[in-house]
């Protein structure tokens, strides 16, 4: 497929008794922004490091740009790495740092000089190029990495934990200045984190890891609203869940019978493919997707479940709610803070939670 | 907390009194004008001449220098490729190696140079200042190889693989990052090396022949036979240069190991 | 391969010049000395059985308790000096230590002749002492156990204080507030929270001092004269003086075998405090 830029081919790699990567496969398109997402031992990292060369896969292929990677050592392969905490040449200036993979592949010196001062300003960076790498903040170190790697205009690009190491603020305009120039420069960029809000943010598309299995690959709307399982569903963001089987069965729509709850209140949902009747199911529901209200009764929602409030909390911009539901089940619930002299809840109210059928993600056990 | 503070650092204060208060009047001494006494006479470089004109000393001097040159290039160049075979390939039996490298720094010097004496007569290399070379440096390969060490250690190996990863082969990756960011230590450890060998008395003492007086050995000759001023002025001028050499390995360690 | 090209001349040189001839005195340490010096190659265990006669025996026990009292009162004065420089502000730290190491670049013989000249009959301290009426006639320190002590502590304390610093240093003021917060008194916090947690630090610096204090030569036959000989003296009078070679090359491999049980003890505690860390 002349799209695709870098394909995974059932790879397989283990550290001693431990398997890293398990099986994977995987393809990313040319000029898109790749997350590879999961909780520390997933397998990303170790993912990244066979594509840049570091580590061979025990089995498998990796194909990047339709070439075959095995046997191929790290200084010949189109791709390079900003590495976590960026491991800049403490020895060499910012100019220096960015014009190494120039010097170690002879481009012409007026060349790497213009090649370097494009970097340079598209990181902003141009006035302190003569600065060894102790003498600038995290964010300038960042973006020294980031230049160091792109002026060699590889295939890919590889981002190892690129924000890991700045504060809060910092990282936040860093995720949007990176896809501002991920998209200037439209070079393919894989980029490994832990974190799930950036990996929302910037990404086209986001592959779930965990224990080196693939779990889930799609764009963050599918990987945040219909999660395939509820490890991914619980990773990226927070999420409420019910345990059950199907009762009843009718077209789109199914009922589901909840151990705990009254008997007379099935929950109605969407079946997964290939459910019957019987089959046990978990059912996810989003905290901000919830409708909390006093009303006994209201229109336009599916389903309703009396609940106490156990605590609330005030954050700023919204409120969050510990609900407690029949039998124990403790749920959550975020309402926004709009106007003044909202309604809010207190604790020890009882209050309905509604929601409708579309809003819960039901899954197979 | 305070009164901890004052009795923390009369403590520590004592300490220096004791390391430096003989070594400061040996050097006061040196400008006593008495030759024999301890009392103050008055002021006098006289026996700063007498050294100058002492043609044995100058030549023990000499020696010194030539025996501490030769000796620690050969340990330099030794030991910094063991170093980086060391920490940066790691292969079976390593530990025996490293056994190997390190027990001249446990084993008591004096017996370091009874056996390379013991084993010149029995080689029948006759005594002089080649065999000191060899002994010297025999005992600094193993310093240059624990400071390059450990330095190498201190190395974030994702230097070497960003600088692969930027397309430099192995070897590029060695000379353009690795070996400048090692300099210091290897500077560090060639200038203790070098203090080393100056200043080495029981090895030399063992393996040096007639002839091949070092500076060590006719200090302690002169301090065997009697204690005169000459000693005095001799020492002030030597822990001078140790402080020099002190300062300059301390210039050496300033450089930035991580960014 | 390449670690191969590049270990080979260091394991050369190490293997020529240092195991050979350590090998060449063990071989020689069981033969036995010829009539006129040099050695008659007969095996026998003469040589290692000949140290336990009460005259060698005295000499083994006197650097054993030399080097012991040594390493105490190294500890003893570098512990409060290495506390208060570990607590200084960063940049006063660098200082100080300075301030330690020089005499460790200064020549031994050198800081051992001051002492001499100190310690002398006629010397700075005797001076000084009937000068201010302190006594009447000159004490004879110098030649005694006692000179030989000062000078070993002179020579070695630098060993002692570096790696308590570096222990110390590592060990974070809030936990030592933390001790202090649960009502520790001051000797709870040194006893059961400064000493257990810079442990490695204070028995490296005990070795350090230890191993070169029980091998010393320079030091005993400066201060201590021919009264006061330590095993290093021992061996190198065997040699040179009475030209007993086989007998020295026992000597010598006692005293090795003292050190490296010194070596094996420390090794031993590292590795278990390693294994501590990982667990952690």
């Amino acid at each position: 497929m002349a799209d695709v830029s870098v394909d995974i081919r059932n790879v397989v790699k283990s550290h001693g008794a431990i398997t890293a990567v398990d099986h994977l496969s995987l393809e990313v398109r040319k000029g898109e922004f790749f997350s590879i997402l999961g909780p520390s031992g997933s397998g990303k990292t170790t993912t990244l490091r066979l594509l840049a060369g570091f580590e061979h896969p025990d089995q498998g292929d990796i194909l990047i740009e339709g070439r075959s990677m095995r046997l191929v050592p790290p200084n010949h392969r189109p791709v390079n790495l900003v590495f976590q905490n960026y491991a800049l040449f403490p020895h060499l200036t910012v100019f220096g740092n960015i014009s190494f993979g120039l010097e170690m592949r002879r481009v012409p010196r007026a060349e790497l000089r213009s090649r370097v001062e494009t970097v340079l300003d598209m990181v902003r960076l141009t006035s302190k190029q003569d600065r060894l790498p102790a003498q600038l903040s995290g964010g300038e170190q960042q973006r020294v990495a980031l230049a160091r790697a792109l002026v060699n205009h590889p295939s890919v690009l590889l981002l190892d934990e690129p924000l890991g190491a700045l504060d809060q603020q910092l990282r936040q305009d860093m995720q949007v200045e990176l896809k501002a120039i991920q998209e200037q420069v439209g070079i393919t960029f894989i980029c490994v984190t832990h974190h799930q809000e950036e990996a929302l943010t910037m990404s086209d598309r986001v592959a779930i890891m965990n224990h080196g299995r693939l779990l889930q690959v799609g764009s963050p709307q599918e990987i945040y609203e219909t999660p395939a399982s509820s490890f991914v569903a619980n990773f990226i963001g927070v999420s409420n869940t019910l345990v059950g089987h199907i009762r009843s069965l009718n077209g789109s729509c199914c009922g589901v019978m909840v151990p705990g709850l009254p008997k007379a209140q099935a929950i109605v949902a969407r079946p997964p493919a290939g459910a019957g009747v019987g089959s046990p199911v978990t059912l996810l529901l989003r905290p901000e997707r919830l409708h909390l209200s006093r009303e006994v009764s209201l229109p336009g929602f599916d389903n309703a479940l009396e609940a106490r409030i156990s605590k609330a909390i005030y954050n700023g911009s919204e409120m969050q709610y510990l609900l407690s539901l029949a039998d124990g089940i403790s749920w959550k619930a975020r309402v926004p803070n709009a106007g003044g002299g909202q309604k809010r809840f207190l604790p020890g109210e009882a209050v309905f939670v509604r929601w409708t059928v579309d809003e819960g993600v039901v899954l197979p056990e | 907390m305070s009164r901890r503070r004052t009795w923390l650092l009369a403590a520590s204060l004592g300490n220096l009194l004791f390391l430096y208060a003989p070594v400061a009047v040996l050097i006061v001494f040196s400008f006593n004008a008495s030759r024999l006494s301890a009392t103050w006479q008055g002021f006098t470089l006289q026996w700063y001449r007498v050294l100058a004109e002492d043609e044995a000393l100058l030549a023990a001097v000499q020696n010194s220098l030539l025996v501490g040159l030769a000796s620690t290039v050969i340990a330099t160049v030794l030991g910094v490729c063991a170093a980086v075979a060391l920490e940066r390939c790691p292969f079976r039996g390593q530990r025996v190696v490293e056994g190997v490298l390190l027990l001249p720094l446990v084993i008591p010097e004096v017996m370091l140079g009874v056996a390379l004496m013991l084993f010149f007569v029995s080689i029948q290399l006759p005594l002089s200042l080649v065999t000191v070379t060899i002994g010297h440096a025999a005992f600094n390969v193993p310093i240059v190889v624990v400071i390059v060490r450990a330095r190498l250690r201190k190395l974030d190996p994702a230097l070497e693989e960003a600088a692969r990863d930027l397309g430099a082969s192995a070897w590029q990756a060695f000379r353009c990052v690795t070996l400048p960011l090692l300099m210091p230590a290897i500077l560090g450890a060639t200038l203790l090396a070098f203090t080393i060998s100056l200043d080495d008395f029981i090895v030399t003492f063992f393996t040096a022949g007639p002839g091949a007086t070092t500076l060590p050995l006719k200090v302690y000759s002169m301090v065997k036979s009697t204690v005169t001023p000459e000693i005095n002025a001799l020492s002030a001028i030597l822990v001078l240069v140790s402080m020099a050499l002190v300062g300059a390995s301390l210039v050496l360690q300033r450089k930035p190991v991580r960014a | 391969m390449l670690a191969g090209w590049l270990l080979a001349p260091a394991l050369c040189w190490m293997g020529v010049f240092f195991v050979l001839p350590l090998a060449l005195v063990f071989v020689i340490s069981f033969a036995s000395r010829g009539t006129y010096g040099g050695v008659e190659w007969t095996f026998s265990l003469a040589n290692y059985l000949n140290v336990v006669d009460p005259l060698y025996l005295k000499i083994f026990l006197r650097s054993l308790t030399l080097a012991l009292a040594t390493t105490v009162l190294c500890l003893v004065l570098g512990f409060p000096l290495a506390y208060y420089i570990a607590r200084l502000p960063v940049r006063w730290q660098g200082v100080w230590l300075l301030l330690v190491m020089i005499p460790f670049w200064t020549n031994f013989l050198v800081r051992t002749y001051a002492w001499m000249f100190m310690l002398r009959a006629e010397g700075l301290l005797n001076t000084l002492a009937m000068g201010l009426g302190l006594i009447a006639s000159p004490i004879e320190i110098l030649y005694s156990p006692a000179a030989v002590l000062i000078g070993l502590v002179y020579g070695y304390l630098p060993f002692m204080v570096l790696p308590l610093y570096a222990a110390i240093e590592r060990l974070a003021p809030s936990v030592v507030e933390a001790a202090w917060d649960l009502y520790a008194p001051a000797w709870a916090v040194f006893w059961r929270v400064i000493v257990p947690m810079t442990k490695p630090g204070i028995v490296a610096g005990c070795l350090l001092v230890f191993i070169p204090s029980l091998g010393a030569f320079i030091t005993p036959d400066l201060l201590g004269g021919a009264r006061t000989m330590m095993v290093g003296n021992l061996i190198q009078h065997e040699y040179l003086v009475v030209r007993d070679w086989p007998f020295g090359s026992a000597i010598s491999f006692v005293l090795m075998g003292l050190v490296l049980a010194g070596v094996m003890a420390y090794v031993r505690a590292e590795g278990s405090r390693r294994e501590l860390e990982v667990r952690r």
